[in-house]
C-alpha cells in the first residue's frame, strides 16, 4: 500500500451522545490521504456529530478512532492535542472571533498556539487569504463582512493551521443562495490541490461533483457508502433511495 | 422654620465644618473605591474559577458559588456587623475604616462576580468551541476571546453597582466610621437643624454620584464599537 492511499482517518464502531441521547450508534468511516468524502443524510442523522466527535468537542463514548495509524485517546490531553493539531474544522456558523479583525482571526492560533515564527505565519496568512479572495479585507472585523466572506475567512483560518485533514460542517447552509457559489468555488480549489476533506453538505450537486466517496447516514448509523454515482443513481438500500430521490427532486 | 435656617447657615458653614465634611466625603469615596476595586479583582477571580471545568477544581468552584450565593442574600448591614465582630475577635485594634473596606469588598465581590459571570456567558459558545478545536487552553480562551468580548457587557452594570454602593456605604456610620452620614448625625446632635445638615449631606452624595454616573454612561457609549 503506498503512502498516498493509506488510511488517514479510520473510525470504527464510534458512538456518541448528547447527555443521555445517543446520536451516533456505531459509525464506521474511513478517509484516505488526499480523499474527499461527503457525509449526507437527513437532519439529526448525526453527520455534524461525526465531525464534532473527531475534534473531541463531543467525545466518543465507544469505538476506536485512528489518525495516521495512531489510536486517539480523547481522555488524554496530549492525544487530543495531536488530533486538533492535525485536523481543522470549519463550522456552519463560521464561528469567527468577533473581537479580532480578519488577519488576527487567521493568525492567532498559528502564532499563539502552534508558536510558528511570525514571518512564516504572515506569509501563510497572506497566501490563504488571497486564495479565498479576501486579501483586501485584512483589517475588517467579522461583523463588517457578508456571510460568504465570513465563511471564507473561516476557511482561511482553518487552512492557515496547515491541517492534514479539513472537516467542513455544512459550510454553505447558513448562507444566502447568491453567496453559496463563492464558498463552493473556494472548496473546489482545495479539492484541486488534493486536500484531504470530510464534507458534511446538503449541496447534492456539489457533493456529486467533488467527492470521491459518499456516505449516507441516518439515525446515527452509516446506511450506505459508495462512489457518488452508485449512491445517487443506484442506491442499494431503500432508505438511501428515499432520501436521494426526495432531495434531488427540488 | 426658614428664618431659623437662615440664621444657622452662616454658623454651619464654618471652615472647620467644611473641612470636616470634605474629609468625610473623602472617607466615603475612598472606602467605596478601595472596597469595590478589590471586590472587582476578587470577583474576577471567582468568575474565572467558575469557568474552569474539571474534577480538580470542583471544590474551588463549589466554594466560589457558595460565596456568591450566600453573600448576595445577606443585607449589607449584617455583613458589616459580622465582619466587625469577626475582626474584633481575631485582630483587636483593627481600624474601623479597614472593617468597612473589608465589608464593602466582600459584598461587592459577591455582586460583581455575578455580573462578570453574566458577561462571560454572553460570549457565544460556538466561538469557544472553535477555539477549543484549535487547541486553545482555557486560559487562552478566557484571555483572547471571552474577556475582550465581555467587557462591554460587564463594565456598565459594574459601574452602576459601584456608584450605587456609594449611597449604601452610609450604613457604615452604624459602626462609627467618620464618613458622611456619621458626621451628619454628629452635626445634628451638636444642635444644627436636621433639615440643613441632611440636606447638605444629600447634596454631597449627589455631587459624588452624579459625575460618576455620567462617566459610566460615557464609558458604555465608548465600549460600543
Amino acid at each position: 500500500m503506498s503512502a498516498e492511499n493509506s488510511l488517514h482517518l479510520d473510525i470504527r464502531g464510534a458512538c456518541a451522545s448528547y447527555g443521555r441521547v445517543p446520536v451516533l450508534r456505531g459509525v464506521d468511516l474511513s478517509l484516505a490521504k488526499g480523499e474527499v468524502v461527503a457525509l449526507i443524510g437527513p437532519s439529526g442523522s448525526g453527520k455534524s456529530t461525526v465531525l464534532r466527535m473527531i475534534m473531541g468537542l463531543t467525545p466518543p463514548t465507544d469505538g476506536k478512532i485512528h489518525l495516521d495509524g495512531e489510536e486517539v485517546n480523547y481522555r488524554n490531553a496530549a492525544s487530543l492535542r495531536r488530533v486538533r493539531d492535525r485536523v481543522a474544522v470549519v463550522f456552519q456558523q463560521y464561528n469567527l472571533f468577533q473581537n479580532m479583525d480578519v488577519l488576527r482571526n487567521v493568525t492567532i492560533a498559528p502564532l499563539k498556539i502552534k508558536k510558528v515564527p511570525r514571518r512564516t505565519v504572515m506569509e501563510d496568512a497572506e497566501r490563504v487569504l488571497a486564495k479565498v479572495g479576501l486579501a483586501d479585507k485584512l483589517k475588517a472585523y467579522p461583523d463588517e463582512l457578508s456571510g460568504g466572506q465570513q465563511q471564507r475567512v473561516a476557511i482561511a483560518r482553518a487552512l492557515c493551521l496547515n491541517p492534514e485533514i479539513l472537516l467542513l460542517d455544512e459550510v454553505t447552509s447558513a448562507l444566502d443562495p447568491e453567496l453559496v457559489k463563492e464558498v463552493l468555488d473556494t472548496i473546489r480549489d482545495l479539492v484541486a490541490e488534493g486536500m484531504t476533506m470530510l464534507i458534511v453538505s446538503h449541496e447534492m450537486a456539489f457533493v456529486r461533483e467533488v467527492s470521491k466517496r459518499v456516505i449516507f447516514m441516518d439515525d446515527g448509523l452509516v446506511v450506505e457508502a459508495g462512489d457518488p454515482r452508485a449512491i445517487f443513481d443506484d442506491p442499494k438500500r431503500k432508505r438511501t433511495g428515499e432520501f436521494v430521490s426526495k432531495i434531488l427532486r427540488h | 422654620m426658614l428664618d431659623r435656617l437662615a440664621d444657622e447657615i452662616p454658623r454651619f458653614f464654618t471652615w472647620g465644618n467644611v473641612v470636616l465634611l470634605g474629609e468625610a466625603m473623602g472617607i466615603t469615596l475612598s472606602m467605596t473605591l478601595v472596597g469595590c476595586v478589590l471586590g472587582f479583582v476578587f470577583a474576577f477571580i471567582i468568575a474565572f474559577t467558575r469557568q474552569v471545568p474539571g474534577f480538580v477544581t470542583l471544590p474551588l468552584r463549589m466554594a466560589a458559588i457558595l460565596f456568591v450565593e450566600v453573600f448576595r442574600r445577606i443585607p449589607f448591614l449584617v455583613v458589616l456587623f459580622l465582619v466587625l465582630f469577626f475582626i474584633q475577635a481575631v485582630a483587636r485594634g483593627t481600624s474601623l475604616f479597614t472593617v468597612a473596606v473589608v465589608s464593602i469588598c466582600i459584598y461587592s465581590t459577591a455582586y460583581i462576580a455575578d455580573i462578570i459571570r453574566g458577561g462571560f456567558e454572553s460570549v457565544p459558545r460556538q466561538q469557544i468551541e472553535a477555539a477549543r478545536a484549535m487547541n486553545f487552553s482555557h486560559l487562552q480562551i478566557l484571555g483572547s476571546i471571552i474577556v475582550p468580548q465581555s467587557w462591554p457587557v460587564i463594565l456598565p452594570p459594574a459601574v452602576v453597582f459601584m456608584v450605587g454602593f456609594i449611597k449604601d456605604t452610609s450604613l457604615v456610620s452604624q459602626i462609627g466610621v467618620f464618613e458622611l452620614t456619621f458626621r451628619a448625625r454628629e452635626l445634628n446632635n451638636m444642635g444644627f437643624s436636621g433639615i440643613l445638615v441632611f440636606g447638605v449631606i444629600a447634596f454631597l452624595y449627589f455631587a459624588i454620584s452624579y459625575p460618576l454616573t455620567r462617566w459610566g454612561q460615557w464609558l458604555e457609549k465608548r465600549l460600543e464599537r
